[in-house]
C-alpha cells in the first residue's frame, strides 16, 4: 500500500499511531492506535474483546453493533479515536459469564434464537437497548427492533420470541407486570 | 475491507477545524458521524490523508426552533432531531421523514447536516431541506455563507461546498398555518435506500386546498421541489380525488429515475406516482396519518 500521507512508513512497514483513551465496559484503557483503527478491530484485535463479530463493514448486517452512551451504532463505522470519552458497552459488559447470562442471553438460549451465533452479539446489544427504551414490547415493535440486523440461520421467528421473552424475564426480575402481545407462551423450554 | 492509512485529528474548537481544513488542503476531509463516510473509506472508494472530526467542536450540538425555522447544528444526530418534541411540534415532517432514514443503530451515529452535505439523491434530508425551502450555513477561514436548498446541490453526492468548509447548521423552513405533511417511501428491506420516495406539505384552510408542494427521494438527480400549487388551489381537500390524476401525470413529467439492479426506471416512475397519489389522498381525506413504518419503529 503506497499513500501520499506521513501515517505510513513503507520502507519500514510501520504506521504512526496516537495514543487514544477508551472506555469499555466501564474500564478505562490507554491504547496507541493509528488513525485508521476501526472501533470494531480495536475491541477485537486491541483489547481481545472478540465478542463483537465483524461481517460487512459497511454498517448493514449489524454483528458489530455496540453501544455508544447506551445507544446501538455499528462499530465498524466509527474511528476509535472519535469516541473517546464515549462510555462503551460490548456484549462481555451486557454478560460474560456462562453461569449468570443477562436476562436478553437467558432469552435466546430459552427461545432458541442462534443457531451459529455470529449474527448474536449484534441482537444482544441492540435487544438491550431497545428494551431499556421499550419495557413493554408489542409482538410488531419487537420485530421491528431487529430489522437492522441479519441472521443468515435462524430465520427470525425466534429471535422475535427472544425479545418478549427478555421483556418478560426482566419484569420478573424486577417485580414487573406481563408484556403485551408477547407471543412467548411461558410452556416452552 | 479497512481504511487507508490516515491521521484522525480531532479539533476542540471550529478554528482550529477550519484552520486543520485549509491548511492540509485537498488531502482533508471533514468527519462527523461516519456514516457516509467510513463506508466509503472502508471499501477504499476515497483515500484521504486526514481526517477533521467534527463531533467535538463545541455548540453544534443543538436544535433551536423559531417562528420560521427549525435550526439544526452540525452534531445532531438523525436521532436527536427524530426524538425531538419540539422540533416535531414545529416542523411534524422532520420525523416523519427521520424514522425512514436507515435503522436507529445508523441514525444513533449519522448527523442530518452530515447527509445533507453528503447530498445523495437517495437520501431523504436533502429533499426535505428543499421542501422545506430550508437553507444552510457554511464557515471557513475565509468567513461564513448561507446557501438555499437550490443552489447547495449541484448533482449526485455533489454540492457547492469547498473542501475546506464545514457546514455548521441546516434550517429547514416551517410550513405556513394549515399546512399538512407526509413523507411515504417503498424500501426493499426496512432501514434501506429507497426505491422511491415523495413528501406532500399540502395547505388546506377551510376545507379547501391552498399551497401544495412535493419533493422526491430516490427518482431525481438533485433535490428538486414540484410545485402542485396551480392544480389543487381552491379546490375541496375531501375531493381531492378529481385532481389526483392531473398530480400523477405532473409528477411522471418531472422526476427522472433511473434503472438498477433493484428496479427499473419505468418501475421506479410508477411507484413514485402511487406514492404521490396515496400521499394526497391520506392528507386530504381525514386526518393525516402517520405511516405505518412511523407507527412500527415507535418514534417515541
Ligand atoms: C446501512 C446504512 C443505511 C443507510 N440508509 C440511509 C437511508 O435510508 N437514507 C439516508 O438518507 N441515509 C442513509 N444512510 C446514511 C446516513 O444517513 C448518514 O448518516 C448520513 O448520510 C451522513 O451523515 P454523517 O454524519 O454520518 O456524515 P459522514 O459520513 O461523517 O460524512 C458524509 C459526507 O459529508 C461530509 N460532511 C459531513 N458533515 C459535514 C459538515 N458538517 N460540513 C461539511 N461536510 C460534512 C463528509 O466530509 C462526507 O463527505 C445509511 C447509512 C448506512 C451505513
Ligand atoms: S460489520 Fe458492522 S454492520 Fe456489518
Ligand atoms: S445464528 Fe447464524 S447468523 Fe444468526
Amino acid at each position: 500500500m503506497t499513500t501520499d500521507n506521513e501515517t505510513y512508513d513503507i520502507e519500514a512497514g510501520t504506521e504512526l499511531t496516537e495514543p487514544v483513551t477508551l472506555t469499555v465496559n466501564g474500564v478505562d484503557h490507554r491504547l496507541d492506535l493509528p488513525g485508521r483503527r476501526l472501533l470494531s478491530d480495536a475491541l477485537r484485535h486491541d483489547l481481545r474483546l472478540t465478542g463483537t463479530h465483524v461481517g460487512c463493514e459497511h454498517g448493514v448486517c449489524g454483528a458489530c453493533t455496540v453501544l455508544l452512551d447506551g445507544q446501538p451504532v455499528r462499530s465498524c463505522l466509527i474511528f476509535t479515536a472519535t469516541v473517546q470519552g464515549c462510555e462503551i458497552t460490548t456484549v462481555e459488559g451486557i454478560g460474560d459469564d456462562p453461569a449468570h447470562p443477562s436476562a436478553v442471553q437467558q432469552a435466546f438460549i430459552d427461545s432458541h434464537a442462534l443457531q451459529c451465533g455470529f449474527c448474536t452479539p449484534g441482537f444482544i446489544t441492540t435487544i438491550e437497548a431497545f428494551l431499556t427504551d421499550h419495557p413493554h414490547p408489542t409482538a410488531e415493535e419487537a420485530r421491528a427492533a431487529v430489522s437492522g440486523n441479519l441472521c443468515r440461520c435462524t430465520g427470525y421467528q425466534n429471535i422475535v420470541t427472544a425479545v418478549c421473552r427478555a421483556a418478560e424475564l426482566k419484569h420478573e426480575a424486577g417485580g414487573a407486570e406481563e408484556c403485551a402481545g408477547c407471543p412467548w407462551d411461558g410452556e416452552q423450554s | 475491507m479497512k481504511p487507508a492509512p490516515l491521521t484522525c485529528h480531532s479539533p476542540t474548537s471550529l478554528d482550529e477545524a477550519l484552520r486543520l481544513l485549509h491548511d492540509i488542503g485537498s488531502e482533508a476531509k471533514v468527519i462527523a458521524g461516519g456514516q457516509s463516510l467510513v463506508p466509503v473509506l472502508n471499501m477504499r472508494l476515497a483515500t484521504p490523508g486526514h481526517l477533521v472530526d467534527i463531533t467535538g467542536l463545541p455548540g453544534l450540538d443543538e436544535i433551536r426552533v423559531g417562528a420560521e425555522a427549525v435550526e439544526v447544528g452540525a452534531r445532531v444526530t438523525h436521532r436527536q432531531l427524530e426524538r425531538s418534541p419540539a422540533a416535531y411540534a414545529a416542523l411534524p415532517l422532520l420525523r416523519q421523514t427521520l424514522v425512514n432514514v436507515a435503522h436507529p443503530a445508523i441514525r444513533n451515529r449519522g448527523t442530518t447536516v452530515g447527509s445533507i452535505a453528503h447530498a445523495d439523491p437517495n437520501g431523504e434530508m436533502p429533499m426535505i431541506l428543499a421542501l422545506t425551502g430550508g437553507t444552510v450555513t457554511a464557515v471557513s477561514v475565509r468567513g461564513e455563507r448561507t446557501l438555499a436548498a437550490a443552489d447547495l446541490f449541484v448533482g449526485p453526492l455533489e454540492t457547492v461546498l469547498e473542501p475546506d468548509e464545514i457546514l455548521v447548521c441546516a434550517r429547514f423552513g416551517r410550513f405556513p398555518e394549515g399546512t399538512r405533511t407526509g413523507f411515504t417511501e417503498l424500501a426493499r428491506r426496512s432501514g434501506d435506500y429507497a426505491l422511491a420516495g415523495a413528501a406532500l406539505a399540502v395547505q388546506v384552510i377551510a376545507g379547501q386546498m391552498q399551497q401544495a408542494r412535493m419533493g422526491f427521494v430516490s427518482v431525481t438527480e438533485v433535490p428538486t421541489v414540484l410545485d402542485l400549487t396551480d392544480l389543487v388551489a381552491g379546490r375541496a381537500a375531501d375531493q381531492s380525488a378529481a385532481v389526483a390524476e392531473a398530480v400523477v401525470e405532473r409528477v411522471h413529467a418531472h422526476i427522472d429515475p433511473e434503472s438498477d439492479i433493484h428496479a427499473t426506471a419505468e418501475y421506479r416512475r410508477h411507484l413514485t406516482g402511487v406514492l404521490a397519489r396515496r400521499l394526497l389522498t391520506d392528507l386530504t381525506t381525514g386526518e393525516p396519518a402517520r405511516t405505518s413504518e412511523e407507527a412500527l419503529r415507535g418514534a417515541s
